[in-house]
């Protein structure tokens, strides 16, 4: 195979990549050294707090800020609803102050009078005929393939048939939302925002202070994260309240740090859209999947949500879906750790585990036997996938048909899970700038979202230069640096690893036109490894790092690597297999995880500590939103009653069992380039969760999260059927 | 949170001054863990927090064979987790104390304060009052009433005791030393809760200016105590039930038995019923599981929390069992 001179090095070349290397700014992180938008004050900072609208569904009839505008150390108020306005659910903005402090800022907030007229309000999502009594839903797509009626009639087809569901549940992002604005001049502003998208900050800021009629250029705003405490597709803007901060920063001529409060964090920042099925699934005898049908429904609040692909990953000869929006007044859906895959994989895969179970057939059989209806590109990974993860799981051994005979009330089981996702790299600029002392310094506009964005840069820059990870100081965070993604569906590590493996090839081959006269060699000779550039015909020809750039005399080597770009660097498309082991407590319906098993491909790992970091945190979410996440909304307040830590449970420790993971590397994975893992291993855990109770306790539980009381219930539904 | 004054005595009587004659104006801090939070939220906002901490003495556990354990108000759970008498003569209550799982919790935290923490209910934390009415009726009956009663639940109250260590104490006889303007006096720990009838009403018979000091727990004189939680997560967690129970045994059969079950009730509810089913047997699984039905045969669950019977049935089941076994 002809090479490309950006290629990633060969198996055995690659030095630093692929190996498991600690993260660059954990020592800040742990130490409390890292400073987050939260920990931003510069001096003569202003506190703001939002008055949030209690009622579901209202419309303002007054409003009166004179009393908070008042009150001694209230530096700005800003209405951002007008009276007239429509409010469609409880918690949204009404208006926002900036006081000199936090107290004084909430009783302003409680010093405006706000008058509502109350509208009716529709907040539950589970029942689709009452959604339709009600008027509230809207058709989300259609699609038929082949003739599924056809397909269900055929007398020798097993049929499934089911109820499959996920709630609503929140991004719950420890560091709340929010952002610190300062205007440095008139004309100039500098935010610090707790965002996905750095880059793209200034334009998201520019355009909404404009149409807010605060006339500022793009050009004069500066956005800075260099530190975030979680996003999950809740951060990609400034969002209504980080124009805000900027606006009553303007007002007051003083800098405002606005976070949402944890309630607020809750209830107004970000939810996953629901997702319930009612769903029918065919088989021939021996476990060929012939037809699909389902009708779901979900709620993204009042606005659209999309739908789950269904069915999905394998595509079957007949299928049929129908999708219906039903809408409601919660606080609006944002995109969640792959969007609508979750809720697509659950509805799926727990239909194809409750057919395998009436086939009598071992569930990672059947999904063998039909990998061949998965994409053509993934079919290998999956097979590999389930063989390795059954071995890790020692399936033969400890898999079980649907019901756990064994005596007592504890009962194991085991359930399995496939998923995809895209991945391919972003768009990404970065500078590679080595200086005659020999320092180097990467510099993008990207940011790390505790993913090891940051270390994935250093490594990738010092292995192309040949230099130890610590000899390269990685310049992130920040939107005066080159223009770089917004970190979102698993693209970021793709982005900037191939446009600073790019940039630092070039940097590296300036290098090596610069010192090659003075070692007497050409610059196509030589190399750059251990510290050192020397010449790979006769390696007594050799340079430190430090002598070789000292060469450059007083020029500063600066190259530009972009992604997209030359050579194959990158791919899309990754496949992943996880395996759940659970003990059921049949008397009192408590699911405990023992072990957790996932099987990962995502192309070539640049490291392989932050790639299973990413995992073992994707497995995490993926047991709180199994066992416990949900957003509790009571139906005659139409308000969200949990909007705390305290009643929207996260699992703990002690919850969490086991985790095995295992990344899928070498022949067939390397050559695929980087292929980002964000999103992929926090599909299955829901439906391979779900399918393991089910294989313990012999019934399905329909619906996440799988509490005592829906466990008990699918109990006593099983033992009366 | 609304500003307030603090006040730091340095003696209860000087503390029990500062106190106000009706609920809502004044409250007291020991380990804050509760109070802090809720002030927070504004589900309470007193003009005045009076703060036990500088009251020298309020924190210690005393044991005596004759008199039994004497628990100061301020002892942390840490505190009665740590304690060695306590560990060996009333393992349910250092079992009651370990489902208490923050660590932080059980460092802050106050064994008084863990018995007048206000109820956990999710629309009296909203804002929705202890009896959570909405035009002139309960949300909770038809609202979201998973964690609500399932005992004592004919209204108006159906929010469920908060309290970890209040089943068990009482299982114990443990009475509670109440200190006000006029004096002391003790009130049985099984006499202290009550169901409110009206917003003005709190969940205890405390008046708004005494303070509790104490808690007396008779000497365990050989009883097998146990508690048995069942709670959705490991750690971090209210139960979704609990069972408290403590046995005097004759030989291999029970002499007498307390049986209280916690989170199921506006109170913690003993039951007769239980304890009947248990006097002079001996104790097998199915003499417990039996026990274990008789106390939720009065259960009347509401739409969403019919599983909390079940829960509660083996949670007497379970705590009757590890009583018996002596598990630590």
């Amino acid at each position: 195979m002809a090479t490309c001179k950006y290629d990633w090095p060969s198996e055995g070349q690659r030095g630093l990549i692929g190996e498991s290397i600690d993260r660059i700014d954990g020592p800040v992180k742990s130490s409390g050294r890292a400073k987050y938008t939260y920990d931003t004050n510069p001096p003569g900072r202003l506190i703001a707090k939002i008055l949030q609208c209690p009622h579901a569904h209202a419309k303002i009839k007054s409003l009166d800020i004179s009393a908070a505008q008042k009150l001694p150390g209230v530096k700005a108020v800003l209405v951002v609803k007008d009276a007239g306005s429509e409010i469609q659910w409880a918690g949204d903005e009404i208006a926002v102050v900036a006081a000199v402090n936090e107290e004084i800022a909430e009783d302003a907030v409680r010093q405006i009078k706000v008058e509502y007229e109350p509208l009716p309000h529709f907040v539950v999502d589970e029942d689709l005929q009452k959604a339709q009594a009600a008027g509230r839903t809207k058709e989300g797509g259609e699609s038929k393939q082949g003739d599924p009626d056809k397909a269900f009639q055929d007398p020798d087809a097993v049929v499934s048939e089911g109820l499959y569901g996920l709630p609503v549940i929140t991004h719950c992002c420890l560091e709340s939302h929010g952002s610190v604005a300062q205007w440095t001049d008139a004309k100039t502003l500098k935010t610090w925002t707790s965002t996905q998208n750095v880059t793209g900050g200034p334009g998201q800021f520019g355009q909404g202070l404009r149409l807010k009629n605060v006339q500022v250029d793009d050009n004069n705003i500066e956005t800075i994260c260099e530190y975030i405490g979680g996003g999950f597709g809740s951060k990609f803007s400034p969002d209504s309240w980080g124009i805000e901060a900027a606006q009553l920063a303007k007002m007051a001529g003083a800098p405002v740090r606005l976070m949402l409060d944890r309630d607020a964090e809750l209830k107004m920042a970000g939810a996953r859209p629901s997702a319930y099925a009612r769903v029918r699934v065919a088989a021939k005898k021996d476990g060929t999947l012939t037809a699909w049908d389902s009708e779901s429904w979900g709620t993204g609040g009042v606005g659209p949500a999309g739908h789950p692909p269904l069915p999905y990953v394998l595509e079957f000869p007949n299928s049929h879906w129908k999708h219906t929006e039903v809408l409601t007044n919660i606080g609006g859906a944002r995109a969640w750790r792959a969007p609508n895959h979750p809720q697509a994989c659950l509805i799926t895969m727990a239909a194809i585990d409750d057919l395998a179970a009436k086939l009598e057939m071992d569930p990672i059989e059947l999904l063998l036997k039909n990998v061949n209806l998965a994409p053509p590109v993934l079919r290998k990974a999956y097979t590999d996938e389930l063989h390795v993860a059954a071995q890790l799981a020692d399936w033969k051994k400890n898999w079980h048909p649907r019901g756990d005979k064994t005596p007592g009330h504890i009962k194991r089981g085991m359930g399995v899970s496939l998923h995809t996702w895209g991945g391919r790299g972003h768009n990404s600029e970065c500078n590679v700038i080595i200086r005659p002392d020999g320092s180097v310094t990467v510099r993008l506009g990207s940011q790390d979202l505790g993913t090891g964005t940051r270390t994935v840069i250093g490594i990738t820059a010092a292995q192309t230069l040949g230099i130890p990870l610590d000899a390269v100081k990685v310049e992130i965070g920040d939107s005066k640096y080159p223009p770089s993604g917004a970190s979102g569906g698993s693209t970021t590590v793709g982005g900037v690893s191939n446009s600073v493996r790019r940039g630092a090839v070039d940097a590296r081959d300036e290098l090596f036109a610069a010192v090659a006269p003075s070692l007497g060699v050409q610059p196509a000779d030589l190399e750059a490894r251990d510290g050192k550039i020397q010449s790979k015909s006769d390696p007594s020809k050799s340079l430190t790092w430090k002598q070789a750039c000292a060469k450059l005399g007083v020029k500063t080597i600066q190259t530009t690597g972009k992604n997209p770009g030359p050579c194959h660097l990158g791919d899309s498309g990754v496949g992943g297999v996880q395996i759940a082991d659970v003990s059921v407590d049949t008397e009192t319906g408590q699911v405990k995880i023992n072990r957790m098993i996932a099987v990962q491909d995502c192309g070539l790992i640049i490291d392989m500590k932050t790639a299973e970091s990413q995992v073992y945190g994707a497995m995490i979410m993926g047991v709180c939103y199994s066992l416990f996440e949900q957003k509790v909304m009571d139906e005659t307040l139409g308000i969200m009653l949990n909007p705390n830590m305290e009643f929207y449970k996260l699992a703990t420790i002690g919850d969490f069992g086991e985790f095995v993971v295992h990344m899928m590397t070498g022949p067939g994975y390397d050559e695929r380039g980087v292929i980002g893992l964000g999103e992929p291993p926090v599909i299955s855990p829901g439906a391979a969760i779900s399918n393991a109770v089910a294989n313990a306790i012999g019934v399905r539980v329909p619906t996440l999260p799988l509490t005592p009381d829906k466990v008990l219930a699918a109990l006593e539904k099983g033992a009366m059927a | 949170m609304e500003a307030f004054e603090y006040a730091s005595p340095k003696t209860v009587q000087e503390a029990a001054r500062l106190l106000g004659s009706t609920w809502g104006g004044t409250e007291i801090l020991a380990g804050g863990t509760d109070l802090i939070s809720a002030m927070k939220d504004r589900v309470i906002t007193p003009k005045r927090v009076v703060s036990l901490k500088n009251i020298k003495g309020l924190d210690r556990i005393e044991y005596n064979s004759r008199s039994g354990l004497r628990i100061g108000a301020l002892a942390t759970i840490r505190q009665l987790l740590d304690d060695r008498t306590a560990q060996q003569q009333y393992p349910g209550l250092v079992q009651a104390a370990d489902g208490i799982r923050g660590e932080q919790m059980r460092h802050m935290g106050t064994v008084g304060g863990e018995l007048l923490q206000r109820p956990r209910d999710w629309y009296f934390r909203n804002g929705y009052g202890l009896l959570a009415q909405h035009e002139g009726k309960s949300l909770i009956p038809d609202g979201q009433n998973v964690y609500a009663a399932i005992l004592g639940n004919e209204g108006p109250a159906y929010f469920v005791n908060p309290s970890s260590l209040a089943p068990i104490l009482i299982a114990l006889n443990a009475k509670v030393t109440l200190h006000g303007p006029s004096g002391q006096r003790e009130v049985e720990l099984s006499k202290f809760y009550r169901a409110p009838q009206s917003e003005d009403e709190r969940e205890y018979v405390i008046r708004p200016d005494e303070i509790l000091t104490e808690i007396t727990v008779p000497p365990a004189a050989g009883a097998k105590t146990a508690t048995y939680e069942i709670r959705e997560k490991e750690g971090l967690d209210w139960p979704l039930v609990a069972a408290a129970v403590a046995l005097q045994m004759d030989g291999n059969s029970v002499k007498s038995a307390r049986v209280v079950l916690g989170h199921v009730a506006p109170v913690p509810w003993p039951s007769p019923e239980a304890e009947q089913e248990l006097q002079g047997k001996s104790l097998s699984e199915d003499v417990a599981d039996a026990a274990g039905k008789a106390a939720v045969s009065n259960a009347k669950p509401l739409s969403q929390n019919g599983y909390k019977v079940q829960l509660a049935r083996v949670a007497v089941k379970r705590a009757l069992m590890r009583a018996v076994k002596g598990e630590a």
